[in-house]
């Protein structure tokens, strides 16, 4: 099966002030309209970047948990800068379980249930805690089908999206009040870039994961599952290479990705059906 | 690169226009699209049956491709080589309105693509009106298709008449209008197949050339206070800038409540905290004093603050399918601040194939109009022309988002300005002097003012005082509420703000009765202590007798003459005195009169015996 068309033409770099301040404006407001409000933390780049952004929003605080959907298959270097940063930051950090595969669709491809299998473990501590919100840090150039987003993106209580009817959201004058069912998705990183966030990982002095940095020319570029992750051919071995690495190529981020790639719409099914 | 260069721009035009498409061509002759996009979209379209399609590698679900329609709002940031734009991609499809409105809404300049077979559609003009509406002011058109016209000039001349023309009428002239083809990728970037009868500037350059707006750090503060938060004990007030800076010993100006404080840090972690924050910045900060500061206040400085009202005019964009009808209720979010509003009327639809006012009395979704709303409470906004950011707001239907709109509130009063106004007049000299007026009627002028809940007996001890003045000699009359609401304040309605001004107005009324020389009595609930002595400071000193007609609540209610506590415990009456709104004692009456503890011919006694001592010389 032939791959998506895939969107990673937006190669020119936003300014970078504007978007923490924008980032940190919905943080905040989604602090004061959301509660119980918890984030869901990949220790991946774009995550700890939201950390970041959090800890600016609050002058140094984490007003609310983070939360590792821990498939047990993530990289044992992921697990080890998690433990650090949990450790310095003093983190309330909440590990949640997820299901096995048996318990995700059938239907769905292999790599893509093993994918799923995050989708029950969101929903479940969704469940548990009755959470309002959770915060995450997609980016809408990261996969087409994101690019959809909304900010505060509203799903059922089985966790469903359904991008057809999506409140219109405009102005900064973000929708916080949905009735007592829906919980919202909140994605401050939604319009920044690949390449922004690695600029502004230099520039504020982010921890990031060791496998980002090319080894035998080797390095991965998004940090999914062990079992269904690949790296790229790369000699980045330092953040300002990785930089002009993207500046230059004109490869898909998740490349990488399998779950991406078993079939045209499999992503988008993943989404509408809960998934990050 | 200049900082300033960076540009948003929003793709308008008809669904079959080729927007999307020119922007897919854009990509390639730019060079931005990625390797080997061109063959996946070659084949992507070969596997559909269809030529090239260059908006395959915009649009991101399967559901677009298969239905060929753009179904949101895309962004993509295109590099030319003289300027950054973020290109926003909104559908043109008549029903999806609301996606063009959350594209357009974050532009400040438009590229509208029109067919050069088909030329201006009723599309044109809806979408560059609500351009122009949300504040679009620089405008490029691509005459696109020019392939399939054989790049005939007259074709392209023909439709640059008639967009110039509508975009004339709507008041957004174009910076540039320009021939292209998506398809032939002519004079994207380079003139490519473009004829040579034409000598004006490619669709980059003319982009390129648009001006960008002004710098939002420029124009008077804003900062809408987002969240309060309880620092290591420390109060921090949250909110982003969206106009102007501000700096540590600022003082800041919270509307609609009035209080104000000087700024004695602003906070950060992780920055340089120090010197003045601009427009985009979220802040911290910290007040020199407590004050009562909410979510939703509006902080600005002293000079240009917002103005204070609670009805304005607004133009509103439509998308619920339920119309919109006068006396609907609905919440409406400015900056951060939800308030519930009435829509009072609607002034008029613009109907957006001719731009003419109608007189409607429902509107429908996708459609405009000019309303005047009225807030359940006074609100700090701004004309949308001058401030776009608290100038503009949301409407929500329960949980539902049902429009926007942008203000115009000229030729409403700000009430902030209000004690203000009496200083600005120039005071002319009657030739009838107040003594005179005494002599003639052997008494002076006052102002009677008789305030107490509903029912505590007002208007019956005004009738009898009435009488007993007027058969002692004195000209008197009693101002009350039928005799002011059915003619001088037919125009208000039961709002807190229209209450205050019924009573400002009779406060004004009734001491030009004082002045002309007449005991004026008045019979009105006037709750509140600052509107009782905004009217006493209409009237010449110890002319103003303040009664306070004085019954418990419990009495009040169960004498009910009007039935109007029965209304309001079963809630269909709202705001009413005593029940679900205050009552302020006054602290200083002239004189208390006990409805309980006397009977009426007692306490008309006793405010006669007052105003006699005060009145007669």
């Amino acid at each position: 099966m032939m791959a998506a068309p895939r969107l990673s033409i937006s190669i020119v770099p936003d300014d970078l002030h504007e978007l923490e301040q924008q980032s940190i404006h919905v943080i905040r407001e989604a602090y004061a309209r959301l509660k119980p409000l918890a984030m869901l933390w990949s220790i991946g780049k774009d995550s700890n970047t939201l950390l970041w952004l959090v800890r600016k929003a609050f002058l140094g605080r984490i007003p609310f948990p983070v939360m590792l959907l821990d498939t047990g298959n993530e990289f044992p270097e992921v697990y080890a800068l998690r433990d650090r940063i949990v450790a310095e930051w003093k983190l309330d950090c909440i590990n949640v379980v997820c299901p096995p595969v048996a318990e995700t669709d059938p239907t769905l491809p292999p790599a893509a249930r093993a994918a799923a299998r995050k989708t029950l473990g969101l929903k479940r501590v969704i469940a548990d805690r009755q959470l309002r919100a959770v915060m995450l840090g997609i980016r809408r150039d990261e996969q087409l089908i994101r690019g959809k987003e909304r900010i505060f993106s509203p799903r059922r209580a089985d966790g469903s999206w359904d991008f057809r009817d999506q409140p219109a959201e405009f102005w900064d004058q973000y929708q916080t009040e949905f009735p007592p069912e829906v919980h919202v998705r909140v994605h401050p990183l939604l319009s920044w870039t690949e390449l922004d966030v690695w600029r502004y990982v230099e520039r504020e002095g982010i921890p990031v994961c060791e496998l980002y940095f090319a080894k035998g020319g080797k390095r991965y570029r998004s940090l999914g599952e062990s079992d269904i992750t690949s790296p790229i051919d790369s000699a980045a071995a330092t953040i300002g290479e990785i930089i002009r690495e993207l500046e230059h190529t004109r490869a898909s981020e998740r490349a990488g990705r399998a779950m991406d790639h078993e079939r045209e719409d499999a992503f988008e099914r993943l989404r509408a059906a809960g998934y990050m | 690169m200049e900082p300033d260069s960076r540009l948003s721009l929003v793709l308008a035009g008809h669904v079959d226009h080729g927007k999307s498409s020119l922007l897919g061509r854009l990509l390639h002759e730019l060079g931005l699209l990625p390797a080997g996009k061109v063959d996946e979209l070659a084949a992507l379209s070969a596997k559909r049956g269809v030529p090239l399609e260059w908006s395959f590698a915009l649009d991101g679900f399967q559901a677009e491709r298969d239905s060929a329609i753009t179904l949101d709002t895309t962004r993509v940031r295109v590099k030319t080589p003289l300027r950054e734009f973020v290109v926003i991609d909104a559908p043109g499809h008549k029903e999806l309105l609301k996606n063009m409105i959350g594209g357009a809404s974050a532009a400040g300049a438009a590229l509208l693509v029109i067919d050069a077979a088909a030329g201006n559609e009723e599309q044109t003009l809806r979408h560059t009106y609500l351009l122009k509406l949300l504040g679009v002011r620089e405008l490029v058109v691509a005459v696109n298709k020019m392939d399939l016209s054989g790049y005939s000039e007259a074709v392209f001349r023909l439709r640059e008449r008639e967009v110039i023309a509508v975009l004339d009428r709507v008041g957004l002239p174009p910076r540039a209008v320009v021939p292209a083809s998506a398809r032939d990728g002519a004079n994207l970037v380079a003139r490519g197949a473009m004829g040579a009868w034409y000598d004006g500037p490619t669709l980059v350059a003319a982009l390129e050339a648009l001006a960008a707006p002004i710098p939002a750090q420029s124009l008077p503060l804003r900062l809408p206070v987002q969240d309060i938060y309880r620092f290591d004990d420390e109060r921090v007030v949250a909110g982003r800038i969206e106009s102007g800076r501000l700096a540590a010993g600022d003082e800041l100006l919270f509307s609609p409540s009035g209080q104000s404080a000087i700024v004695s840090r602003l906070l950060a972690w992780g920055e340089n905290g120090s010197g003045p924050a601009t427009a985009g910045k979220n802040v911290s900060v910290v007040l020199d004093r407590p004050l009562v500061v909410e979510r939703g206040d509006l902080a600005s400085h002293r000079l240009r603050a917002p103005k204070l009202t609670a009805v304005f005019d607004a133009e509103i964009f439509w998308f619920s399918l339920e119309p919109l009808v006068a006396g609907m209720e609905l919440t409406m979010q400015c900056a951060l601040r939800t308030v519930r509003v009435r829509v009072q009327s609607i002034r008029h639809r613009i109907d957006v194939t001719t731009l003419e006012p109608q007189l409607a009395t429902r509107i429908e979704a996708n459609e405009i109009a000019r309303v005047t709303i009225r807030a359940n409470e006074t609100v700090a906004i701004d004309d949308f022309a001058e401030l776009p950011a608290t100038g503009r707001f949301v409407l929500r239907d329960g949980y539902a988002t049902v429009g926007g709109g942008v203000i115009d509130a000229t030729g409403y009063p700000d009430r902030r300005a209000v004690p203000a106004a009496r200083h600005e007049l120039t005071s002319i000299k009657h030739d009838v002097s107040g003594a005179e007026r005494a002599q003639r009627f052997g008494h002076a002028g006052a102002v009677v003012w008789l305030t107490g809940l509903s029912g505590a007996g007002k208007s019956t001890l005004a009738m009898l005082l009435e009488r007993r003045l007027f058969d002692a000699g004195y000209a008197t009359f009693v101002l009350d509420g039928d005799s002011v609401r059915r003619g001088l304040n037919v125009n208000l309605g039961f709002s807190p703000e229209d209450r205050q001004e019924n009573i400002r107005r009779i406060g004004e009324v009734a001491a030009l009765f004082a002045e002309a020389g007449m005991v004026c009595i008045t019979a009105f609930i006037s709750p509140y202590r600052d509107d009782r002595r905004r009217a006493r400071a209409g009237v010449e000193r110890d002319r103003f007798l303040e009664i306070y007609v004085k019954a418990d609540l419990a009495a009040c209610e169960a004498r009910d003459p009007k039935g109007l506590y029965r209304k309001a415990r079963q809630g269909t009456l709202k705001d009413f005195t005593g029940i679900d709104s205050p009552y302020e004692e006054p602290a200083a009456a002239e004189l208390v009169v006990d409805t309980i503890r006397s009977d009426a011919p007692t306490c008309v006694e006793k405010i006669f015996e007052l105003v006699v001592s005060r009145c007669r010389a």
